[in-house]
């Protein structure tokens, strides 16, 4: 057990200036992004692609060809044809938040520039803090939180970096980020300082780390879903052209997003992805709860509530395979589902008296 | 949970189940999409009269995926209360002010089993459906399993242009010797391969399945668990001051409690003694006050005769000993009093633990008891003593009488003297940290206020009427323990890592098909070899096509392309843009992280 060590002062001041400095280049992509989505309405692009969309919803089976390799290389290589299921909806993915626009481009790009470098910043605030009291820095929720933040935006880089189409969480995720990191250093602030005993063991760092990586993930996941239910409305009202046909506004935001199909199945993927990690976490909470209260499993608010969120996410997985529950009713459970994980942060931790109370709050 | 996730838009015909609508393709395939899960039919018909007719009606609908899908959701739901009103398990004073303060509703939760939701009779009753149902799905899916495995992958079908995954060459190699490279090269692979006809058929990735199957398992093996772990535990507490000892017996227990099944008469032998006890707390600052070090340094014997070793107890480090842990639960001080009665003689002498009501700055309440004390006249009479110990005073002029600090920096006892009869020798149990006052006068001076005295160490206070005196000696710690001796722990860690490691293979490998053919036809007056390949997976991942791009151009240097090969689809709608992947946005695709 460590000697309670003073805090270091200095280091705990340059994190606050990191994290607040973190929080005005946030602002600032949040303005670019906005930009982004303003320049691209006017995209002419934008149209059209709804046009197509409304126009390949026609034919039902189309052979998508996946060429490996392009020219002369056909020739040692057969081509595969690949067929969808039939059922599906043949939906093209939105052009993006830019809407081919070049000046929105340009401001998409700025963005995510200004994202990298606020976090930098944001990693700095937490490695600086985390420095300044010579342990895993997740030991009250305003440390958790901004630890949180980092990671998700984490996440959110490392899938551009491997050229995966995510620009459309931008905007959600950096009005998110800014959100929790100005929960974090208003309502939750606390102090940099030593932790109280029962937080003294490594299994702070397996079981907190990974809650906070499932729940970065599951994060995002969440916004796909939601962002899926608007956009599966949206083409199933452009699909029936009889009915209500979806508003101006919403068109031009929707009409950008990726096909209901990819946001389900980047939904699907991300919250299958991180289910066994979250499986760990509980797993990896319940060893360390038996060394350091007695018993593996103690109905404690929080284990109720990581429970709870497993068995939702667990009702998402299964009811995304089952007739009658996938699309939108599966969807609405994934969201259920992180709603139970958000509650079981802010919610237990602040309303609830538990073994897990140390909120700071 | 997997059991019954099955990917979406299964391309198998699953028994022709209302996915029938979904599948166009199933037709066509016949047996080779078949069982590629093991999935349990969706039923929603119903039953024809009689009474087994509507048991195996119930039955299959227990065992649906729907109903478990409910169940699912029930007990998510139903666990919710036990978070949000307190319970007899984890808190029984918060239960009774809960009871205090909301009569009404209070009887209403107390019918509905509120105040023990995670024991109540409708909590368990979801989650015995639940298992029952989990059972009754994964028994035949199990069996099925086993006869998938000593089966052999299903034959091609007629058509491999209609899988999701195809392609076609023509080559000069001979059909035979293309089907001979094809199965080693699947055989390579991993694959489960062999010949039937002109065709090759092969699978691989059983391991989701198994993964699926051991995770559905494990969750029975962990609820087995839980229950060996209730009905064989015994946990008690005991507080132990400085220098006194504890040995592993029923009448050392404070408090008690044991599983139905635990022998109390087969209690291991061993024991400890509590040394001292380190506690350090934050001295400034936002937390100040807050516990940093807090360590009770024990020795410890185990057997009969065992000898005796030093270790410390700390909050995170419970002491194995014996097939039971010793966890450090709570820490408190323990003034040290001598009583003499009124013949001067000393009737009391040692420490007795006062208990924290204020958890923050251990502000502590307790009695003594002293049965022995008689006047000088030799008279019988009782002695008692009722105060309070604070172990950092706020001086005189701070007007709390409420400890300001956990340590002791300025350590003050307190107390106010009774004389009667205790009512110890009814034989009844009684709290020793209460006194019973209904046959005790309390101590007055000549004014009639009662007598009580601050004390520091070494302070002593004088009885009125020459009845004796309290001196304050000093003050030892005490520390409380919890002994637990929980059995399936092992067990339920195994569940655990079990359930982790099934859940990981059904979620990431990736269950497929591959199927070749090599067909002679004439052309033009030559003969030249059709290859077909063709993929199917569980679900439409876009992993597949590439995993058979690789796989035709390992196969194309046993049988080389002859270039002028004309399109591969009967299909006259050849592709026409190149540059649209199915699915662009995906991540990594966690149905097939674990390919080969």
């Amino acid at each position: 057990m460590n000697i309670a060590a003073a805090a270091n002062e200095t280091l705990a001041h340059n994190s606050n200036l990191l994290v607040y400095s973190a929080m005005a280049v946030y602002t600032l992509a949040f303005i670019a992004h906005m930009a982004e989505w303003v320049f691209g309405s006017r995209s002419k692009v934008g149209r059209t692609a709804a046009a197509l969309t409304a126009q390949a919803k026609a034919p039902a089976a189309v052979a998508v060809q996946v060429a490996k390799q392009g020219g002369t290389a056909v020739l040692e290589r057969p081509k595969v044809i690949t067929k969808a299921a039939a059922g599906s909806r043949e939906v093209p993915d939105g052009p993006g938040a830019a809407g081919g626009t070049e000046k929105g481009d340009l401001y998409g790009r700025i963005a995510i520039s200004l994202t990298v470098l606020a976090w930098a910043l944001h990693v700095g605030g937490v490695v600086a803090r985390a420095l300044s009291v010579q342990r895993a820095p997740w030991g009250n929720m305003y440390e958790f939180s901004t630890t949180f933040a980092a990671v998700a935006v984490g996440v959110y880089l490392l899938l551009l970096v491997l050229k995966k189409n995510v620009r459309w969480i931008g905007l959600p995720l950096i009005t998110s980020v800014l959100l929790d990191l100005g929960l974090a250093v208003s309502v939750l602030y606390t102090a940099s300082d030593q932790l109280v005993p029962a937080l003294h063991s490594y299994w702070l760092w397996i079981h907190v780390s990974c809650a906070i990586l499932s729940g970065a993930v599951l994060y995002l996941g969440a916004v796909a879903t939601l962002l899926f239910l608007f956009r599966d409305r949206y083409e199933d009202k452009l699909a029936d052209p009889a009915g209500k046909q979806p508003g101006a506004f919403a068109s031009s935001v929707l009409e950008r997003l990726p096909s209901a199909a990819s946001l389900d199945k980047f939904a699907y993927r991300v919250n299958a992805t991180v289910f066994p990690l979250w499986t760990f976490t509980i797993i990896a909470g319940a060893i360390w709860a038996e060394a350091a209260w007695g018993r593996y499993w103690g109905w404690d608010p929080k284990e109720v509530w990581s429970f709870i969120t497993w068995v939702a996410y667990a009702c998402y997985l299964h009811a995304r395979a089952t007739v009658g529950w996938k699309g939108r009713k599966a969807a609405w459970l994934g969201l259920i589902a992180f709603l139970c994980y958000l509650f079981n942060y802010y919610g237990v931790n602040i309303f609830v008296t538990g073994l897990h109370s140390y909120a700071g709050v | 949970m997997s059991t019954k996730t099955d990917t979406p838009r299964d391309p198998g015909p699953d028994s022709g189940a209302p996915d029938a609508r979904e599948s166009g393709t199933a037709a066509d395939l016949g047996a080779a999409g078949s069982q590629l899960s093991t999935a349990p039919a969706e039923d929603i018909s119903f039953p024809s009269l009689g009474p087994i007719g509507w048991a195996r009606w119930f039955w299959r609908q227990l065992t649906s995926m729907r109903v478990a899908l409910l169940l699912l959701f029930l007990l998510s739901i139903g666990a919710i209360p036990g978070s949000l009103i307190p319970q007899t398990a984890i808190d029984p004073v918060k239960v009774e002010d809960f009871k205090g303060d909301h009569p009404t509703l209070g009887e209403l939760y107390d019918k509905l089993g509120m105040f023990h939701v995670y024991s109540s009779v409708w909590f368990s009753a979801i989650y015995l459906l639940l298992f029952i149902s989990l059972i009754g799905c994964i028994v035949p899916r199990t069996w099925q399993f086993v006869g998938q495995l000593r089966g052999r992958p299903p034959a091609a079908p007629r058509r491999l242009t209609r899988l999701p995954a195809y392609t076609t060459w023509r080559t000069d190699a001979a059909p035979e010797d293309v089907l001979q490279a094809a199965q080693g090269l699947l055989k390579k692979r991993r694959f489960r391969a062999h010949r039937s006809g002109t065709a090759v058929a092969a699978e691989k990735g059983y391991l989701r399945e198994t993964g699926n199957l051991v995770f559905h398992i494990a969750l029975i093996v962990l609820l087995v668990a839980f229950a060996v772990g209730g009905l064989w535990k015994s946990e008690g507490g005991k507080l132990v001051a400085e220098g006194d000892g504890f040995s592993n017996n029923l009448t050392q227990y404070d408090d008690f409690k044991q599983g139905p099944f635990f022998d109390t008469e087969t209690m291991e032998p061993f024991g400890f003694t509590l040394d001292g006890f380190d506690a350090t707390y934050e001295r400034s600052g936002p937390q100040k006050g807050t516990p940093r070090t807090f360590r009770a340094n024990v020795s410890y014997f185990s057997g009969a005769d065992g000898k005796e070793h030093k270790t410390a107890i700390e909050v995170n480090k419970p002491l194995d000993i014996a097939g039971s842990k010793v966890y450090l639960l709570s820490h408190g001080y323990a003034p040290v009093v001598t009583v003499k009665d009124g013949r001067g003689k000393v009737v009391y002498s040692g420490a007795v633990p006062f208990l924290p009501q204020d958890p923050k700055n251990l502000t502590s309440t307790g009695v003594v008891k002293v049965p022995g004390a008689q006047t000088k006249d030799g008279k019988r009479n009782q002695l008692g003593f009722q105060g309070f110990f604070v172990p950092t005073f706020g001086g005189k002029g701070s007007g709390s009488m409420f400890s300001q600090f956990p340590a002791l920096d300025y350590p003050v006892l307190t107390l106010t003297a009774y004389h009667g009869d205790l009512g110890v020798d009814s034989g009844l149990p009684q709290n020793v940290y209460k006194l019973e006052q209904k046959n005790l006068k309390q101590y007055k001076d000549g004014k009639g206020t009662p007598v009580a005295k601050m004390m520091l160490p070494g302070e002593s206070m004088k009885l009125p009427g020459g009845d004796g005196s309290i001196k304050f000696e000093g003050i030892k710690d005490w520390a409380s323990f919890t002994i637990a001796h929980q059995p399936g722990n092992g067990l339920a860690l195994t569940g655990a890592v079990a359930a982790l490691l099934g859940l990981a293979g059904s979620l990431f490998i990736q269950r497929r098909r591959v199927w070749v053919r090599a067909e002679r036809v004439e052309e033009n007056g030559a003969g030249v070899t059709v290859v077909e390949m063709a993929a199917l997976g569980r679900s439409e991942s876009p992993r597949l096509p590439e995993e058979l791009a690789d796989l035709a151009a390992a196969l194309g240097t046993d049988a080389p392309l002859v270039p002028d090969a004309p399109a591969p689809t009967e299909d006259p709608a050849e592709p026409a843009d190149p540059a649209d992947p199915a699915d662009p946005a995906d991540p990594a695709d966690p149905s097939e992280g674990a390919r080969a």
